[in-house]
């Protein structure tokens, strides 16, 4: 498997406290890298440096053989890479048909010479992007949903359409923070369903949680961090036999 | 008839100022208190392009609205970057800075004195003298403003627009750049009020600065938010309901001193109440504000 992306001692500090430091790793393509680690071990600080929200204090971070570190985020988001955030940040006031459609990139209508000028050009795309996003629903099991407003979904189901929303980005790298925390068991079940399949795709991701058995169900590869630096790094069964992760996870 | 002719044509020209407004306060949900500056710029550059030069008025009209374009990103490349107050501050900014330009430029806007002897439009063969006539022409800018206007809103880049009202974040890691289409709502706005400058121009035939006021600009913002803001039909019913409102006082017999007074007041009570009583206008959807601070 040939590396898909990648960072080299990375490090950040937030008034002195380590965030990241000297953070390596990479993803594979076709590879679920699991996250693991406590409250405040830098794993969204990751997130957020590979994404562009964030810029790191030294090293660096490639996709694709592209620079990251610099790159403002819509560009770095251009490349291939989409994310969910822990929180779950959707457009709440628009439906959800319009969150997902809101996703693809590159749309003709978002350029206003076209809107004016071409319309058929718009027209003939967003139907065309529209269908797509229905089947992207219709396989995620919102489509009943598709027209009400995002902010009404359940939040199990407003952490599917953030997935589903990546999805329609066409991203080849997923950066997943908790997408299964706090949600109803069968919720979860779809969710990680969804991401097991990721790899069938032709995408990789690299998903944060909590939830070990979650995790393990779906991780081909694991990274175990504390305190902004890499602790342990293995198959699943590897590293959540490791003492240090047993320990930091029964104390 | 004429005087209801004439409250027609005022509707109309707030119209096109208030569904100007709306790209850059309803739909991307930045609160603009310029809009009366660009609405000046429309209307000097065409009153000046008339009058000095003799400019007939599609010309004038055009450079006006170009003239306007161009200054818009004087205000969005900068103070784009801002959020929310601080953004109202820096419009308020240029809006002031434009008035002191009318007022202080003596040489070219004879400053205080105004302008007068703006001949009435020529379009086409088409004399545009009567009350009527007008009414039909400000008729159609308001309807090209509005037609702009939905096209946007209902198109991809509307959509993106709505996204950067809700959260401006998420817009980037959705791979746009919410910069551009920022600048580019507010170039389209400023376009829209330059149009409704240079026909209030042509119609009054004489202007002065007192017309484009930080007071002008309140008024037109006021239209948006108590008609509705982001609505299809929101700004209109503003337009219609802030200009009919005070006129209505003078058929209840108050002396036209007192009436003065009262418009401002009426003003002041009915945005104080839609913010109270219904925060999305009179026909609005969605509550003014974003998403993290309703309720």
């Amino acid at each position: 498997m040939t590396s898909l992306a990648g960072t080299h001692s990375l490090s950040k500090y937030f008034n002195g406290v380590v965030a990241l430091g000297d953070f390596s790793c990479t993803v594979a393509e076709g590879e679920i890298l699991g996250l693991l680690g406590p409250n405040g071990a830098g794993k969204t600080t990751l997130f957020n440096v590979l994404t562009g929200l964030l810029s790191p204090d030294a090293g660096t971070a490639d996709f694709k053989g592209q620079a990251l570190v610099g790159r403002p985020v819509h560009k770095i988001a251009n490349l291939g890479i989409a994310r969910t955030f822990q929180e779950v940040r959707l457009i709440r006031r628009i439906t959800v048909l319009e969150n997902v459609l809101l996703c693809f990139k590159n749309q003709p209508g978002e350029k206003l010479f076209n809107v004016f000028f071409r319309p058929g050009l718009c027209k003939r795309h967003e139907a065309m992007i529209r269908g797509k996003a229905m089947a992207l629903l219709e396989t995620a099991g919102l489509i009943e949903k598709a027209n009400d407003l995002a902010d009404n979904l359940s939040y199990g189901q407003q952490k599917l359409l953030s997935i589903v929303c990546c999805l329609a980005a066409d991203a080849e790298l997923l950066l997943l923070d908790e997408p299964v925390a706090g949600i109803a068991p069968e919720m979860a079940e779809r969710i990680l369903a969804i991401i097991a399949d990721l790899p069938k795709l032709g995408k990789s991701a690299i998903v944060i949680e909590h939830d070990m058995d979650a995790l393990k169900s779906i991780a081909h590869r694991m990274i175990f961090m504390d305190a902004g630096r890499k602790i342990c790094e293995g198959t699943p069964d590897e590293v959540l036999n490791d003492p240090r992760v047993i320990e930091a996870y029964l104390d | 008839m004429e005087y209801l002719l004439h409250i027609g044509e005022l509707v109309c020209i707030l119209a096109v100022l208030a569904i100007a407004l709306d790209i850059v306060t309803g739909h991307m949900g930045f609160v603009s208190v310029s809009h009366a500056a660009f609405y000046g710029i429309g209307a000097y550059c065409s009153a000046l392009l008339a009058v000095l030069c003799g400019a007939g008025f599609v010309v004038a009209l055009l450079i006006g609205v170009f003239l306007s374009f161009l200054m818009s990103f004087f205000v969005s490349l900068p103070s784009l970057r801002l959020h929310d107050d601080f953004f109202v501050i820096a419009t308020f900014g240029f809006q002031m800075i434009l008035f002191n330009v009318f007022n202080n430029w003596i040489e070219l806007t004879r400053g205080p004195l105004g302008i007068y002897g703006i001949l009435p439009p020529v379009i086409f063969g088409w004399h545009v003298t009567t009350n009527l006539d007008f009414l039909i022409l400000s008729l159609l800018f308001v309807a090209f403003a509005f037609f702009v206007v939905n096209r946007i809103a209902s198109s991809p880049f509307g959509r993106v627009l709505h996204a950067i009202r809700e959260n401006e974040v998420t817009v980037g890691a959705l791979a746009k750049n919410a910069r551009r289409y920022k600048v580019s709502a507010f170039a389209v706005s400023a376009m829209l009020a330059a149009m409704a400058g240079s026909l209030y121009a042509h119609y009054i035939t004489y202007i002065d600065p007192t017309s484009f006021t930080i007071n002008e600009s309140i008024l037109v913002l006021s239209m948006v938010i108590i008609g509705g803001a982001g609505s299809k039909w929101g700004p209109l019913l503003g337009a219609v309901v802030l200009v009919t409102l005070p006129e209505a006082l003078r058929f209840v017999g108050m002396p036209s001193a007192i009436a003065a007074n009262m418009r401002q007041i009426i003003y002041g009570l009915a945005l104080v109440a839609c913010m109270l009583w219904r925060p999305q206008g009179l026909i609005g959807e969605y509550t003014f504000g974003r998403e993290g601070e309703r309720k």
